[in-house]
């Protein structure tokens, strides 16, 4: 009923993407997402300084620092059109979508020229260093040490990260860790800006479930941190972290619902050529993927919008608990799908790219907070009903 | 699009709220239902005649406010977290898109009497709502009309519309009281809705009474708006039930705490309330949004996400209230009688599934 009001904007980045993502790109469409994050990196990178080149790294950040100032419903238009043509899994997405804006907010103004540029240019690429063996869903609980030199003034970090995407494939880590001895939980904690190529950082990959691996383990000892590299104040650290992840605000989880709808569509084709499109359960099981996919899209746009009222306060903490839960249940239905066919393994493109939906969605209920951590925060902070008890065995 | 509401949606839906929750403790609410009638007279003069309520839709130069599917969805969801007793949905969502949509004269001259305060339903057979269920002959003057329907929501609305095959095609005819019918009340398992028999014993009714031009009117889609409002009102009526167990178990003390402290309890009532987000998004998205193609599809979805929560929400309700919750003093009961009942309404859920299913398989249309 209504004109698309960002209409030319969408045609110029579909224009763009058609443009671009061809050539010595096209092997790149679809690629790189999650549970396919280690492919062609490379070629990714090479992307990322493509998409530069366009000014389409950055989009949402001010001008100032060589973005392009869109609007959050902007934005969205862009992940939704990156997301249709194809566009891979971003390399630059943690620089983009979590330092950028964090430093942009609470960085010194050294750190926002000496970091923001790499970013935007798509020539320095950034890993996340918050989960430990013994900080999962309990991220207070960190035990890496940030111990102060006093000749340098510079922090000296000892410890274990778990769970790094891409680390192997990154310069730069943001790092939560302990920098007050004997402090327990939120408190004495600093945030760090850290070189991976340093003396002292080892890098190992984790294997995962479908038999890739973008995920690391990340060991330091007695890694620098220089002084200057100290993000907000020492003791802060937690307010910086919770800060970063709030900035994710779910865009890009937009153009994510783009490839969940590419991967319903295979799911049909698939359905429709080997008759399991005929099976009554198969057919409300799909109907109801449809179903959720399209309120995933309002909720998304709802969240989005930040309305401030209660309930879209627990809308917007319902979000990730409905979209993993979605993802997961699509993974069964394709393998349901697709049969015996499915289980064998073989080099279909297309089946092999929902065997890896099947393995790796069973990740999207576990990273960026458990089913069971996203109920807890939706009971707790959206129904106000009593905090869960603090254990005593630390 | 944003879809927040705007100011004047959140003061429609706040003074809705407001006024039901004044209107409609549980005690009124029983008494109604004792009454056997499932209507609130009363409150109804309030909501229609007073505060014009079932105007929000009509357009401006029929009276109305002209005003749209959100502002509608709203109400309906007001009233439904209520159970409120009043023929609202039949009138605004049912009766109201029908006479828009047959877009004659006749029908649009009844449009004033709505947002003046009358009631309106539209009175079919349940599993086949878009059939033609009585017969029309032509006789001197008019037609006369036999069949049976039952059950019927509101039979006893000031303006029953029904659908008759007439030959080789169908008519649509507005039936008010003492026109000849017989009408007869059931009791409905969920006694907050009136239910009965309408029955047509070769009634004559003036050519008058005739409110079609002999096209069919594009009653698909003035049924998906019955739909989309069934479904904002029992998500309505879960985020009710919801609330009235969350107040419970936040009060219910066993082990020397809250029952509501529990994970095991706090847990089932997020997963709800995630669900609830989902219904609810859904509702203001389609409404918000009213994409034409695909509008339909996606209420057809909404109908069976929305009956699955309401029923789930009252069954948990039940359940987390224990002993008491099977009582009937207290009132979870009432809301899992209506959910249970309205999945009756229109069509099973499992029908409106499948027409997604056909949609994305049988075509090569995109998901």
């Amino acid at each position: 009923m209504t004109q698309d009001p960002h209409h030319a904007l969408r045609a110029e980045i579909r224009n763009w993407m058609a443009t671009h993502l061809t050539g010595r790109f096209a092997p790149l469409r679809h690629r790189g997402h999650a549970g396919d994050g280690d492919a062609l990196p490379d070629l990714r990178k090479e992307w990322e300084r493509e998409l530069a080149a366009g000014r389409w790294t950055c989009p949402g950040w001010p001008e100032d620092w060589g973005g392009r100032g869109l609007s959050v419903a902007e934005q969205v238009v862009f992940q939704e059109e990156y997301g249709l043509a194809g566009g891979p899994g971003r390399m630059g997405h943690i620089g983009e979508g979590l330092v950028g804006p964090t430093l942009i907010e609470f960085g010194t103004e050294a750190q926002k020229r000496q970091f923001l540029p790499g970013i935007r240019a798509g020539t320095e690429f950034w890993c996340q260093g918050y989960s430990e063996p013994g900080a999962g869903s309990d991220l207070g609980n960190i035990r890496t040490r940030a111990r102060l030199d006093p000749e340098t003034g510079n922090w000296l970090v000892s410890g274990q990260k778990v769970w790094t995407s891409l680390a192997h494939l990154s310069d730069w880590i943001f790092v939560l860790a302990r920098c007050e001895e004997g402090s327990v939980g939120r408190n004495g904690l600093i945030f760090l800006l850290m070189p991976l190529n340093q003396p002292g950082i080892v890098i190992q990959p984790i294997r995962q479930i479908g038999g890739g691996a973008e995920f690391n383990s990340v060991f330091f000892d007695d890694s620098v941190a220089k002084a200057e590299h100290v993000v907000g104040k020492p003791g802060e650290g937690w307010k910086i972290a919770m800060a970063l992840l709030a900035f994710e605000r779910g865009i890009s989880t937009l153009g994510q619902q783009m490839a969940f709808s590419q991967e319903l569509d295979a799911i049909c084709q698939i359905a429709r050529e080997n008759g399991a499109a005929a099976r009554p359960a198969i057919r409300a099981r799909i109907a109801r993927a449809w179903v959720g996919l399209r309120a995933m899209r309002y909720l998304a746009m709802r969240v989005l919008a930040g309305d401030p009222s209660p309930e879209a306060r627990r809308e917007a903490l319902s979000y990730k608990y409905h979209w993993s839960n979605w993802h997961r249940d699509l993974g069964r239905l394709a393998m349901d799908v697709m049969g015996p066919e499915g289980a064998i393994l073989d080099d279909d493109p297309r089946r092999e790219r929902l065997r890896q939906l099947f393995l790796f969605s069973r990740a999207d209920t576990i990273y960026g907070g458990t089913n069971e951590i996203q109920l807890n925060l939706i009971a707790e902070q959206g129904l106000g009903m009593p905090r869960e008890p603090r254990g005593t065995l630390i | 699009m944003d879809l927040i509401l705007t100011e004047d949606q959140r003061v429609i839906r706040e003074e809705a709220r407001r006024l039901l929750a004044d209107r409609m403790p549980s005690e009124r609410l029983r008494a109604v239902i004792s009454e056997g009638q499932g209507v609130d007279a009363g409150l109804w003069a309030t909501v229609a005649a007073e505060l014009g309520w079932c105007a929000l839709t009509i357009p401006e130069d029929c009276d109305g406010l002209g005003l749209g599917l959100t502002e509608l969805a709203l109400l309906m969801e007001a009233a439904g977290e209520r159970l409120a007793p009043i023929p609202l949905w039949e009138t605004t969502c049912l009766a109201i898109p029908i006479l828009l949509a047959l877009g004659t004269e006749a029908a649009h001259a009844l449009l004033p009497r709505i947002a003046a305060g009358q009631s309106a339903t539209f009175a079919c057979d349940p599993r086949q709502p878009e059939a033609a269920s009585l017969t029309a002959t032509p006789v001197a003057g008019g037609f006369a009309l036999t069949g049976r329907l039952s059950p019927v929501l509101s039979p006893r609305a000031d303006l029953v519309l029904v659908q008759a095959r007439l030959g080789e095609g169908t008519a649509w005819f507005a039936l008010e009281p003492g026109m000849g019918q017989t009408v007869q009340t059931l009791a409905g398992l969920d006694g907050t809705r009136q239910w009965g028999v309408l029955q047509l014993d070769g009634v004559t009714v003036s050519a008058l009474a005739r409110i079609d031009a002999g096209a069919a009117p594009a009653l698909r889609h003035a049924l998906a708006l019955a739909g989309l409002g069934l479904a904002a009102q029992q998500v309505g009526a879960a985020r009710g039930v919801m609330d009235l167990t969350l107040a419970y178990i936040a009060e219910r003390v066993q082990f020397g705490r809250t029952i509501a402290s529990f994970q095991a309890i706090k847990h089932r009532c997020a997963g709800l309330e995630a669900d609830l987000a989902e219904a609810r998004a859904l509702v203001y998205g389609v409404a918000t949004t009213a994409d034409p193609a695909t509008f339909a599809l996606e209420v057809a979805g909404l109908r069976a996400l929305a009956q699955d929560l309401v029923f789930r929400a009252a069954q948990e309700a039940i359940q987390l209230h224990g002993g008491v919750g099977i009582t009937w003093e207290y009132d979870p009961h009432l809301y899992f009688k209506r959910a249970q009942s309205d999945r009756g309404v229109l069509g099973d859920p499992e029908a409106h599934l499948d027409a997604i299913a056909a949609h994305l398989l049988e075509t090569e249309a995109k998901a």
